[in-house]
């Protein structure tokens, strides 16, 4: 991990975008009002003509994507996170899923870590409410690279894909090198004792606490699970067999997203000692965003503790 | 294109027989939406008969001029017009609501060549016109885009979202027929939820707006070819139209929102429709 060098999966993002316009002429962006924030604003000052600004209008916003896709364009529609699948859910259920068409919906500003703005705008529901519509894929990237990478899979993937980035600057993790596919865990450590399975800014928080545990004798896997739709279980199986005990680790609730959908492969394949680190049914708050991370107990330390607990489970 | 007399009498025909059609399958199939089928059968025969650009055969053809049913619960009408248009067989509709069929409770693109996007949830056809519209702009594309949607419909907030972006980027390409029958599954329109002034509503929101008779085949004829020379803004038209239009056992009456002819109802309205032709 490359801690000095922090990029936020927002801005790349942003980049991806205007790198995938400058390859493909069928490329639109949509956002709603938000741009300079989604950074799609980046988009839209390469390609004017092919960014429409549909102003607070989320549902019109889904629709109006639809129909550019129905058309033969390839559109990437951004907005907030609680409001891309808070307030549209319904018209990306009917207009986009239903009829299985290529939307690429990138929403920002999801989980806590958006900080001060508080709890109306800290989507921690989004991955649950997305990853229950069939044909959607749900990708949550653990870093800028990621993120890129992500992008142009989403862009190559066939049907529509949800894809959520944060606000905050987050430690590069991967290399030039990484190869990101849909569907497809990265296994940074195997480990012994129990597997931490993470999404998102909390892969990082993963990796530091792999670190403090290894200082006490815990050899603890960290697999960045950055695909939670289509999940993939195998890796899910493998961790379970090979560890006996699994932590989920994602800033969303702990109910619907990361920590769900492995739980209920564990249930039905592997039954295994499970911890769920996440928001526990709450809301979020205002505040800054480490200090949000502590509160909500979503800090290396965090989850520490809930490796602890897992092996402890393991145990009885 | 302007259509003689001779051309009118033959649209009227058209949708006499669809009419026919219509009520036929619902019959046949137990469960549906009668009134609003048959009250924008006049506006769907001008549509597809003497106005869209489309090639049965190749569904996907570039050139098409598009079509998305707003008001998706009308699918019995878009059905009948797919298979007079030939893009499906007449003998398919009497599948309408089976399991296995094409022919979805409301209109499903997965299936239907010639169905652009699926709908029935009401408000969202507008915004997905809109994006076609934009698309079509973006490439300097000719085809036009067509939407049929429903009066109690516009109650929908997105409806009125999607009516500023229309008019936001210009969207000349772009016109929408409001099927405006007055009644909705609750009531009537005025007293579930009032929405008029719509013809004030549609040209405050930026819109070239004309107000029709629904009903009268040159008058729907002639506003589609008005719309097409509208510069700088969508168009809507509004037309006036009675719910259940075609049989007096229907027409008017709310119950028959989501209701279907019994086999006297269905043996008047034939009766009707079959008498239709003398005149």
């Amino acid at each position: 991990m490359n801690q000095a060098q922090k990029i936020a999966t927002r801005d790349a993002y942003g980049d991806a975008l205007v790198a995938l316009g400058k390859k493909r002429n069928d490329v639109v962006v949509l956002d709603a009002d938000l741009s300079g924030s989604t950074k799609t604003s980046k988009f839209a000052k390469t390609f004017p003509e092919r960014f429409f600004n549909i102003g607070i209008a989320e549902q019109d916003m889904m629709g109006t994507a639809a129909g550019l896709a129905i058309a033969g364009k390839l559109p990437f529609a951004s907005t907030f996170a609680v409001f891309a699948t808070g307030r549209a859910w319904e018209q990306i259920r009917q207009s986009i899923c239903y009829p299985n068409l290529s939307v690429k919906i990138v929403a920002s500003h999801a989980g806590v870590t958006v900080g001060e703005d508080g709890g109306s705008h800290q989507s921690l529901e989004d991955i649950a409410v997305m990853r229950v519509l069939p044909n959607m894929t749900v990708i949550v990237p653990a870093d800028g690279i990621e993120t890129t990478l992500a992008i142009e899979a989403a862009a190559e993937h066939k049907g529509p894909c949800y894809v959520r980035t944060g606000r905050n600057k987050v430690p590069v993790l991967f290399g030039p090198d990484y190869q990101f596919k849909i569907g497809k865990a990265h296994v940074f450590h195997e480990g012994k004792d129990a597997a931490i399975i993470a999404a998102g800014i909390m892969v990082a928080e993963a990796l530091k606490a792999r670190e403090s545990l290894l200082a006490e004798g815990i050899d603890a896997g960290v697999i960045n699970m950055s695909t939670i739709k289509p999940l993939d279980d195998e890796a899910v199986k493998a961790a379970a067999t090979r560890c006996g005990a699994i932590v989920t680790a994602e800033e969303h609730s702990i109910i619907g997203g990361l920590g769900g959908a492995v739980a209920e492969v564990l249930a039905e394949s592997a039954p295994a000692p499970l911890v769920r680190i996440g928001v526990k049914d709450q809301f979020g708050t205002s505040g800054e965003s480490e200090g949000l991370m502590k509160h909500y107990k979503l800090s290396a330390a965090d989850i520490c503790e809930g490796v602890k607990e897992a092996i402890k489970k393991k145990k009885r | 294109m302007a259509v003689n007399e001779a051309q009118i009498a033959a649209l009227k025909d058209r949708a006499r027989r669809m009419r026919i059609d219509i009520v036929k399958m619902l019959h046949g199939c137990g469960s549906g939406h009668t009134g609003g089928s048959l009250s924008a059968t006049d506006i769907m025969t001008a549509l597809y008969f003497a106005k869209m650009k489309y090639d049965p055969r190749k569904p996907d053809w570039k050139g098409r001029d598009f079509f998305i049913l707003s008001k998706g619960h009308a699918a019995p009408v878009l059905y009948t017009t797919l298979a007079h248009a030939g893009f499906i067989e007449t003998s398919e509709l009497c599948t309408l609501r089976k399991l296995g069929s094409r022919l979805q409770g409301h209109p499903d693109s997965k299936y239907l060549p010639g169905v652009e996007i699926s709908t029935g949830s009401l408000g969202q056809g507008l915004s997905v016109a809109c994006g076609v519209a934009l698309a079509h702009k973006l490439d300097k594309a000719p085809n036009r885009v067509y939407a049929v949607l429903g009066d109690g419909e516009l109650q929908e907030g997105q409806i009125w979202e999607a009516a500023m972006t229309g008019a936001h980027y210009k969207l000349d390409n772009l016109c929408i027929l409001v099927d405006n029958n007055g009644l909705q599954i609750d009531g009537p329109v005025a007293k579930v939820m009032g929405v008029e002034p719509i013809t004030d509503k549609w040209r405050a929101f930026g819109w070239d707006v004309q107000d029709i008779d629904g009903h009268d085949m040159a008058q729907i004829v002639a506003a589609l070819d008005k719309a097409e020379t509208v510069k700088g803004k969508p168009s809507a038209i509004v037309c006036r139209t009675v719910k259940g239009k075609g049989s007096k056992c229907f027409e008017g009456k709310v119950e028959f929102h989501g209701t279907t002819p019994s086999k006297e109802e269905l043996e008047m309205a034939l009766k009707e429709l079959d008498e239709a032709v003398c005149k």
